[in-house]
C-alpha cells in the first residue's frame, strides 16, 4: 500500500518538478531584456561573462562581498547539497560509476554540514532583526523542510540503518516501471516524503533561484551597449518615429 | 580641529547618532515607519498628461495597475525574474544609504522590493493565490498604492544593492516598474514629471530657451577671455564635428558652470570643432527614473535629431551620472543605430574619455600648482560606477576620472575603500529625488557619504570633493553645509581641469614661461657658483 502511494507520489512529484522548472526556464528565456543592464564593472566579452557567472554560482562572489556570515552558511549548505546529490546518484544507477563511489565518504558526511548550514541560516533569520523583518512563514518552513530532509537522512545513515538495498530497488523499479516494495521504516518514509514535497514546491517558490540566477541580466549580459545595437523589441523602429518640434515653432 | 567643527550650526540631530560616526553604519534594529512621513509632492494633471498618463487616479485603478504589472513582466525579464528569485537571504539589507540614514526597514532593498512582490505574489503566483499568509502575499488596495508612492520615491535607483545580491537583483528595476505602474493609474511625481514635460516643450530640464542659452554662452566666453586673454568659443547650433550634450545645470549654476568652462577649454586646446544644441540642450533623461521607455526614447530622440541636423561625427556627453547611464546603456538602444556617425568613436562618448585621450596624446598642458590649495577626493556617482563604463575595459569609469584628477592636481586622496568605486554611496539625491519636498530624506540618505568624506578630511585634510554628476553636485552643495562643509566644497571634475589648463597664447602661458625662464636663470647661476 505504502509502496503504491510513494510510487505515485514520486511520479507526480517528478512530473511537477520537470514540467514546472521547464516552464519557468521557458518564461525567462522568452521574456525580452530590452536594455543592456549588467551591474558594472562588467565583462566586455562572452568569455568574461561565463567566468563572472562561474564565480557567482560556484563561489557566491557577490555574497562574499556582502556578508561573510551568510556566505559561510550558504556555502556550507550548497556545497554539501551538491555532494549529497552526487552521492545519491548511486540509488538511481546500476552499476554505480567509480566517480560516485569515490564521492561516497564525502557525500555521507556532507549531511552534517548541510544541517549545520541550514541551522546557521535559520539562526540568522530568527535572530538578526533585519532578516527577521523580511522573512515570511514560507521562508522558515523552507529551512525546516531542509532540516527535516537532512536529519531524517542522517538518521537512516548513522542511527537506525535502513534497508538501503531495498530503497535502491524501489527507485530502479520506479524508473523501469517494474515496482518493487519500499522498506517501510519511519526515517525512510519521512525522508522520501519530504524530498517529494521539495520537488513539488520547487517550481512555485523561491527555489527557482537555482535556474533563475543564470538568467539574471545584471550578471549574464556582456557590457557592450555602445558596440552592439539592440533595438527595444516592442518599440517601433527609429525611422518610423516622430520627433518633437523645436521650441517656438 | 577639523573643518567640520567650524560650523556648530551643522544640524544632524535627525540622522541617527550612530550613523554620524560610521559611514557604513546600519541599524541593528529596524525602526518600522521611520520614514513613512516623507513623501514627495504628487503631480497635478497638467504635469501628467504631456507624458501620456492620466491626470488623476483612474476609477478602475486596480485593473489598470494589475494589467500594467502583467504587461511589464512580459516586457522585462529583469522585472519578472527579480520578483521570482529573491530568497530573502538578507545580503542587501544593510546596503542602502536610505536605510542607513533612516533605519526604516522598507528602505532595505528587499523591503522595498517586497512592497511590490507581495502584490505580485497575490495575483500572479499559485502559492500567493492559495496561501497568501504563508508567502506574505497581499491584496492591492489604495493604501498599498500610497505606500508604493512613498517608498518607491525614497529609492535613488543607485544599484548599490545589486552589487551585493547573489542573484544580481537590482532594486532600481523594481522601482522603475513601480513608478511606471503608479503613473499609469494617475499617480505621478511632480518633480520628475514636470521636468520631463519641460524637455518635451523647451528642450531642457530648466526650461531655458535658445536666447537664454545664447546669452549665457556669450557671457562665459567673455569671462574666459577676461581670465585667460584667450577667446574660447562656446558654439550653439553651429555645424561641427562634435555635438556636446550636457546637463542643463551646466548652463545655470555653480559648480556646474565651471565644468562647462572646463570642457570648452579642453575642446579649444585640442582644436576641436564642437557645438552645443538648443534642441538637445539636456543630457539628463528623467524618464529613466520613472521607468518609461516611451518617454525616455522621446528625450533620447532629440539627441539623434540634433546630431543629424548639425551634421556631426561624434556625440559627447557632459558630466552627469544618470545622463551617462541614459546615454551609455540606452541611447543606442532607444535612438540608434547611429551608423551616420564616425565609426571610429564609440557612441556616445563621455567628456572624461575625450579629455583623458587628449591628455594621453599630450595635447593639453597643465600647471598643476594652480590646484595646490586643494586637497581633493573623488565621489563616484552611482550610475557612472554601476551602470556604465568609460574606455574599453571594465572599471575604466573609475580610473579615467581619477587619472584626469591626478594629471591636474597634486593632492588627491581616496575616501574609505568600501564607499568608493562599485561600492560607492549615493549622494542621496539621485533617481529623481532632488526636490526640496524630500529634503529630510536627501539629508539622511546623504549622511553615509558625508561620514565617509569626514573620514577623508580627518585623515588627509581633504577639503574638496570632485564629482561628475549634476545631481550629485546640486545635492552636495545643498547638504554639505548641514554637515559642516561649505556649499562650494563640491566641484566639477572639469573645474579642476579648467584651473590647471594652460591655453596656448594665454596669460597663464606667459606667466609660466616667465617663471620657467627665471628658474632656468637661477639654476644656471647656481651652476656657475
Amino acid at each position: 500500500m505504502l509502496t503504491v502511494l510513494y510510487a505515485l507520489l514520486y511520479y507526480v512529484a517528478a512530473i511537477i518538478f520537470v514540467v514546472g522548472v521547464a516552464k519557468r526556464v521557458w518564461e525567462y528565456w522568452k521574456t525580452p531584456q530590452p536594455a543592456v543592464i549588467p551591474t558594472t564593472p562588467a565583462p566586455v566579452t562572452r568569455t568574461g561573462v561565463v567566468w563572472r557567472m562561474f564565480k557567482e554560482v560556484a563561489f557566491f562572489e557577490s555574497l562574499w562581498k556582502s556578508n561573510k556570515w551568510i556566505w559561510i552558511f550558504a556555502m556550507m549548505f550548497h556545497l554539501s547539497l551538491w555532494l549529497i546529490i552526487i552521492r545519491h546518484l548511486r540509488y538511481f544507477l546500476d552499476p554505480v560509476p567509480t566517480l560516485i563511489v569515490l564521492a561516497q565518504p564525502f557525500g555521507k558526511y556532507a549531511g552534517f554540514f548541510f544541517v549545520l548550514g541550514a541551522l546557521g541560516l535559520l539562526a540568522r533569520r530568527m535572530f538578526v532583526p533585519r532578516i527577521r523583518y523580511i522573512s515570511n512563514p514560507s521562508d522558515y518552513l523552507m529551512l525546516l523542510l531542509f532540516l527535516g530532509i537532512g536529519l531524517s537522512g542522517l538518521g537512516m545513515t548513522f542511527v537506525s540503518k535502513t534497508d538501503i538495498v531495498g530503497v535502491k530497488a524501489f527507485f530502479l523499479g520506479l524508473m523501469t516501471f517494474n515496482w518493487q516494495p519500499l522498506p517501510t521504516d519511519l526515517p525512510v518514509l519521512v525522508h522520501l516524503g519530504l524530498v517529494a514535497l521539495f520537488l513539488i514546491i520547487f517550481p512555485f517558490s523561491k527555489l527557482v533561484h537555482a535556474p533563475g540566477v543564470f538568467f539574471s541580466p545584471t550578471r549574464n549580459m556582456v557590457d557592450n551597449p555602445r558596440e552592439k545595437f539592440r533595438p527595444v523589441p516592442w518599440l517601433p523602429p527609429v525611422d518610423e518615429v516622430q520627433y518633437d518640434p523645436p521650441h517656438g515653432s | 580641529m577639523s573643518e567640520l567643527d567650524k560650523n556648530p550650526e551643522a544640524a544632524t540631530d535627525d540622522v541617527p547618532p550612530e550613523a554620524q560616526e560610521d559611514p557604513l553604519y546600519f541599524a541593528w534594529e529596524p525602526k518600522e515607519g521611520a520614514s513613512a512621513h516623507i513623501q514627495s509632492f504628487k503631480a497635478a494633471p497638467e504635469f501628467q498628461e504631456p507624458l501620456g498618463y492620466p491626470g488623476e487616479l483612474v476609477d478602475n485603478w486596480k485593473e489598470v495597475a494589475l494589467a500594467k504589472m502583467e504587461e511589464l513582466r512580459g516586457k522585462f525579464r529583469s522585472f519578472r525574474l527579480f520578483l521570482d528569485i529573491c530568497v530573502k537571504c538578507g545580503a542587501c539589507t544593510d546596503k542602502c544609504h536610505y536605510y542607513m540614514g533612516t533605519s526604516d526597514p522598507k528602505n532595505m532593498p528587499v523591503g522595498r522590493q517586497d512592497l511590490l512582490r507581495s502584490v505580485y505574489r497575490r495575483y500572479f503566483t499559485l502559492p500567493g493565490k492559495w496561501f497568501p499568509q504563508l508567502v506574505g502575499a497581499r491584496e492591492l488596495t489604495e493604501d498599498v498604492l500610497e505606500e508604493w508612492y512613498t517608498y518607491y520615491f525614497q529609492c535613488s535607483e543607485c544599484r548599490r544593492c545589486s552589487v551585493y545580491c547573489p542573484y544580481g537583483i537590482d532594486t532600481a528595476e523594481i522601482t522603475m516598474a513601480a513608478r511606471e505602474i503608479l503613473d499609469s493609474v494617475g499617480i505621478g511625481m511632480k518633480y520628475t514629471n514636470e521636468i520631463i514635460g519641460k524637455v518635451f516643450k523647451v528642450g531642457n530640464n530648466l526650461g531655458l530657451p535658445k536666447p537664454a542659452l545664447q546669452s549665457t554662452l556669450e557671457d562665459l566666453e567673455d569671462e574666459i577671455e577676461e581670465d585667460t586673454g584667450v577667446r574660447v568659443r562656446l558654439p550653439l547650433d553651429e555645424p561641427a564635428d562634435i555635438l556636446l550634450v550636457t546637463p542643463s545645470a551646466d548652463f545655470f549654476a555653480e559648480p556646474h558652470i565651471d565644468g562647462l568652462i572646463g570642457y570648452a577649454k579642453v575642446f579649444h586646446a585640442t582644436g576641436a570643432k564642437w557645438t552645443l544644441s538648443s534642441y538637445a540642450s539636456e543630457a539628463a533623461n528623467f524618464a529613466m527614473f520613472i521607468g518609461s521607455y516611451e518617454n525616455m526614447r522621446r528625450i533620447a530622440l532629440r539627441i539623434r535629431k540634433a546630431a543629424i541636423d548639425l551634421g556631426v561625427k561624434r556625440i559627447i556627453i557632459g558630466e552627469c551620472g544618470h545622463a551617462w547611464r541614459a546615454a551609455y546603456q540606452f541611447l543606442n538602444t532607444l535612438a540608434g543605430p547611429f551608423d551616420f556617425l564616425d565609426p571610429n568613436y564609440p557612441v556616445p562618448q563621455h567628456i572624461c574619455e575625450y579629455t583623458w585621450e587628449a591628455i594621453q596624446k599630450g595635447l593639453l598642458k597643465f600647471d598643476k600648482s594652480q590646484n595646490d590649495h586643494l586637497k581633493v577626493t573623488f565621489h563616484d556617482s552611482c550610475n557612472v560606477a554601476r551602470a556604465s563604463r568609460m574606455g574599453d575595459y571594465p572599471g575604466g569609469q573609475f580610473e579615467i576620472p581619477r587619472n584626469i584628477i591626478k594629471a591636474v592636481c597634486n593632492h588627491f586622496y581616496e575616501m574609505p575603500e568600501d564607499t568608493i568605486k562599485e561600492a560607492t554611496l549615493c549622494c542621496g539625491g539621485g533617481g529623481g529625488l532632488l526636490t526640496d519636498d524630500l529634503m529630510e530624506l536627501r539629508k539622511k540618505g546623504g549622511s553615509p557619504r558625508m561620514k565617509a568624506l569626514k573620514q577623508a578630511t580627518e585623515e588627509y585634510g581633504v577639503n574638496k570633493m570632485a564629482a561628475i554628476c549634476a545631481i550629485c553636485k546640486t545635492q552636495f552643495s545643498k547638504i554639505m553645509p548641514m554637515f559642516g562643509y561649505g556649499m562650494d566644497d563640491i566641484m566639477s571634475l572639469h573645474q579642476l581641469v579648467s584651473n590647471a589648463i594652460i591655453l596656448p597664447g594665454s596669460e597663464q602661458e606667459k606667466e609660466l614661461m616667465e617663471a620657467e625662464a627665471e628658474n632656468a636663470g637661477e639654476n644656471a647661476g647656481e651652476g656657475e657658483a
